[in-house]
């Protein structure tokens, strides 16, 4: 009877230190097979750094490259004693941006959450590699699993975000150096979300807008919208509407009229930054770094300054350097900052 | 639902969890239902093909059941009134009886399969007929569904029908059991053709949970995936890339893709069946094997008994068999021994039944010429095999080989070879490409260009090929050491930690280096469209 219950033991102990090896070995697969993001396609990595700060910003910008590329929480910061973050992605849908924006309000409650319109030309789910660059690198929460649901395409599965395995699986056979590197981290990329770009391509040529048979937006993008004023009233966040500087893809005045319309009926602030590009001082001969499409790090300074005194006039919001421990966490942050856009300079200058 | 989807191994889960959970004695019912529901995942509208099925050969079966109790009840109260010939005719009549209601049903089902199967098959021919004689008539297309699985289980239906009609068991009399018959998941779409009395005890019987069968069961589940998903499904991506494109895949690509598909196939349809047996296995069911390492038949005859061998059977035991002495059959029999001689002339029915079956098993797996001609091939091939056997028996007398390595290696070979150029009647889209392609395989001298370049313009990468070559070579060594026992006995017999390391290597593998997911086209297996 006792030499039975060994042996079921034993082979109750094989079993379980078996099936624990094998977890463990797909989940250090796993790791080695998803994207990095320290390649060429940077703007992966910056959702999940997040979650490293404090919590304890300001303002939180909310979309797509429009925001990520083209405000600099630095110079916020350095002008305003403004404490920010972008919590921005590629092509991110409005449903993303609602549910980044949902679970931000979780950890914190800034006092403004900046939301660019961009977004609200998207009623359906566009490309797969884009809701991964948003939600690979959102953390576990309910925000997550809506943000995953409302973003599937067609041939997509929930399970292979719970276990991006099984998605990227056949990433082994191009694993390249940096799968390896940065298996057990990644090195920072954005700074507070800007992703810095200093080189300079001047706007030659703006493609035209091809006319569209409808310019209304789908109802899908406006019940995210909705949901998005009716969380932040409910959290006590002022929402303001933004549409970035960007001189394509094309902003339609039809799509600009509606956002108007939306923000005056839910007493909203709205700026199109595109009709104050004299004012803000931006020069798209100097001030892009890809004709027109994203500004560099020059005109995202100049548009952040405007920004800046935008949301001390008009939001009311104090300067905060005089705070100790976040001066000293800013000193890190911007030490980082310009060491970065000095290698970048140099880098640009050798090119 | 297909076997390789999530949402499968979700359902089977649950399945296998409430199995092992709820009473003993409902675990039928809960089968039922499962196989409902996962035939509901097909479309709600083939069910009521399947009722169709379903009813009909429960009520016939019950019938003639009942025919067969009455008449033996029957003669044993009138033993001592009825003459000899009284009995006699008595008999003919139930007979006759019985005869009648399995005809119908017979009819009304192979009816069913043959409208929905075939219509717009004979519609081709018919519209081929009629521009050949210059006919400006055309007859349009039928928009037809093929319920899912109707081939397989119109053909398990028939075979319980011709069973009770013989009297080889009696009828179900609960119609939820024998739905369960007609409808059991994991064989409703590749098979095996099972057969009532084999199944009957597994699916009908109460399982309590056994580590040993449910831990081999899940060891074949798998074993069954990395078939399909390493090797098959990765192998698809050649085949489909060297038959897509007959301008440029000629000569030693046709014979690559001749090799790419049998390879394929093999892995494709194994490995369907060992999903399915092993499904069963962890419920407790036992099933019969439809697999006999058929690439290592040294003969035709000796493939086909080892590869579906299932179908085979059932065309032996429900076609070939009636065929062969049915009385008009006899007559022939008679005549041509008479007109002949004995020794050819014993040989015309025998053939005539084997054109028969042929014919129905090459249009049974699709309705096209393309397979009509691959039975008639396989027919044609088994039967030049047997008129050869006296040139063989010379052959043997004179040369002692038989017996030696190389000898037997040579027969696999060419039977492999063969199997597999009849098989590319699969690939092509009609008869006379196939020919035409098979014939560029000696025109076409390109055997150079294919192994220096041509390969990497398949759509398979290096990986892809050291994947493909692992993955055969564990396909071949499990079939080898498979010979002498069963391969999962021989790991359960070594140390725990080994079976651990071979099935936990193996689920990773399948998880790494399985075609599946973004990327690859979800993939039905092969047999699904017959």
């Amino acid at each position: 009877m006792k030499e039975k219950k060994n042996v079921r033991g034993k082979i109750f102990a094989t079993v379980a230190i078996g099936l624990v090896l094998i977890i463990v070995i797909l989940g250090l697969l796993q790791r080695l097979v998803m994207p990095k993001y320290m390649g060429e396609v940077k703007e992966g990595a910056l959702i999940g750094e997040y979650y490293d700060e404090n919590k304890d910003f300001d303002v939180v910008f909310i979309g797509d490259c429009e925001v990520y590329e083209n405000f600099v929480p630095a110079v916020l910061w350095e002008n305003y004693g403004i404490n920010s973050y972008i919590r921005g992605s590629a092509q991110q849908l409005i449903w993303q941006s609602y549910y980044l924006a949902e679970e931000t309000l979780t950890y914190e409650t800034p006092d403004v959450i900046v939301f660019n319109v961009l977004a609200l030309q998207y009623n359906e789910p566009q490309k797969e590699a884009y809701n991964r660059m948003t939600i690979d690198g959102m953390r576990w929460s309910p925000s997550k699993v809506g943000s995953i649901q409302a973003s599937m395409m067609e041939d997509e599965n929930f399970i292979e975000y719970v276990f991006p395995l099984l998605r990227y699986h056949d990433r082994w056979s191009a694993l390249e150096k940096e799968d390896f590197t940065y298996l057990f981290g990644a090195e920072k990329v954005g700074h507070n979300g800007y992703y810095m770009q200093v080189g300079i391509e001047p706007v030659e040529y703006i493609p035209e807008g091809r006319r569209l048979g409808d310019y209304s937006f789908g109802d899908n993008a406006w019940s995210y919208m909705d949901k998005m004023v009716a969380l932040c009233e409910e959290k006590g966040v002022e929402l303001v509407l933004i549409k970035a500087p960007s001189l394509y893809p094309e902003w339609y005045d039809e799509w600009d009229v509606q956002v108007e319309e939306y923000a005056a009926e839910h007493n909203l602030k709205y700026i199109n930054f595109l009709e104050c590009t004299e004012e803000i001082g931006l020069d798209y001969s100097t001030d892009t770094y890809d004709a027109g499409l994203h500004l560099n790090l020059y005109g995202a300074v100049k548009l952040t300054d405007y920004f800046g005194e935008y949301l001390v006039t008009e939001c009311g919001l104090e300067d905060r350097r005089r705070e100790e421990a976040l001066a000293a966490e800013w000193e890190v942050k911007l030490e980082r900052f310009y060491e970065q856009k000095e290698e970048l300079e140099a880098l640009e200058e050798e090119k | 639902m297909l076997f390789t989807s999530y949402r499968f191994l979700a359902f089977l889960l649950v399945l296998f969890v409430l199995y092992y959970v709820i009473p003993k004695k409902t675990q039928w019912m809960l089968l039922l239902v499962a196989s409902y529901v996962f035939y509901a995942f097909a479309g709600w509208e083939y069910f009521i093909f399947m009722g169709i099925t379903t009813l009909s050969t429960y009520g016939a079966g019950l019938l003639i059941d009942r025919n067969h109790s009455r008449q033996k009840a029957y003669l044993a109260e009138h033993k001592a009134e009825l003459s000899k010939e009284e009995k006699k005719a008595y008999k003919e009549k139930q007979k006759n009886k019985r005869f009648a209601i399995m005809v119908v049903c017979l009819v009304l089902n192979f009816g069913i399969l043959a409208v929905l199967k075939y219509t717009n098959f004979m519609i081709a021919n018919i519209n081929g007929v009629l521009e050949m004689t210059g006919s400006d008539k055309v007859l349009a297309f039928q928009d037809l569904i093929l319920p899912l699985g109707i081939s397989f289980y119109t053909f398990q239906s028939m075979g319980y029908l011709i069973d009770i009609h013989r009297g080889k068991y009696g009828a179900q009399k609960n119609v939820l059991k024998f739905a369960l018959f007609v409808s059991f998941f994991p064989q409703l779409i590749q098979g095996p053709i099972s057969r009532y009395d084999d199944l009957e005890k597994g699916l009908f019987g109460q399982h309590a949970f056994d580590w040993h069968t449910v831990s081999f069961g899940l060891q074949r589940i798998l074993w069954g995936y990395f078939k399909k998903l390493v090797i098959a499904d990765r192998m698809l991506i050649g085949v489909n890339a060297i038959i897509g494109d007959t301008e440029s895949f000629t000569g030693f690509y046709v014979f690559l893709g001749m090799l790419f598909y049998a390879l394929q196939l093999y892995a494709d349809f194994t490995g369907g069946i060992d999903i399915t047996i092993g499904i069963a296995q962890v419920l407790g069911i036992k099933m019969q094997e439809n697999f006999n390492r058929p690439y290592f038949s040294k003969g035709i005859k000796e493939y086909w008994r080892r590869w579906h061998i299932s179908l085979g059977a059932w065309f032996t035991d429900y076609l070939f068999y009636p065929i062969s002495v049915c009385k008009p059959m006899l007559k022939v029999s008679k005549w041509s021994r008479k007109l002949l001689g004995e020794q050819v002339g014993k040989r015309v029915p025998v053939y005539a039944a084997s054109i028969a079956v042929w014919f129905v098993t090459g249009i049974w797996h699709g309705a096209a010429w393309n397979f009509i001609v691959w039975g008639l091939g396989n027919c044609f091939f088994i039967m030049l095999s047997q008129e050869c056997e006296p040139l063989y028996e010379k052959f043997h007398n004179r040369f002692a080989v038989k017996e030696k390595m190389w000898f037997k290696a040579f027969q696999i070979g060419r039977t492999f070879l063969l199997m597999s150029s009849l098989r590319m009647l699969d690939c092509y889209r009609d008869v006379p490409m196939t020919f035409r392609m098979f014939g560029s395989m000696f025109t076409d001298w390109n055997i150079g260009e294919v192994l220096s370049t041509g390969i990497w313009n398949l759509g398979l990468g290096l990986h892809d090929y050291i994947v493909l070559l692992i993955g055969i070579v564990i396909l071949l060594t499990v079939s080898l050491v498979g010979r002498r026992g069963s391969v999962r006995d021989k790991i359960a017999s070594k140390p725990m930690w080994v079976s651990m390391a071979v099935f936990g290597g193996m689920f990773i593998a399948v998880i790494l280096f399985g075609a599946y997911g973004m990327g690859y086209d979800a993939s039905q297996f092969i047999y699904n469209q017959f």
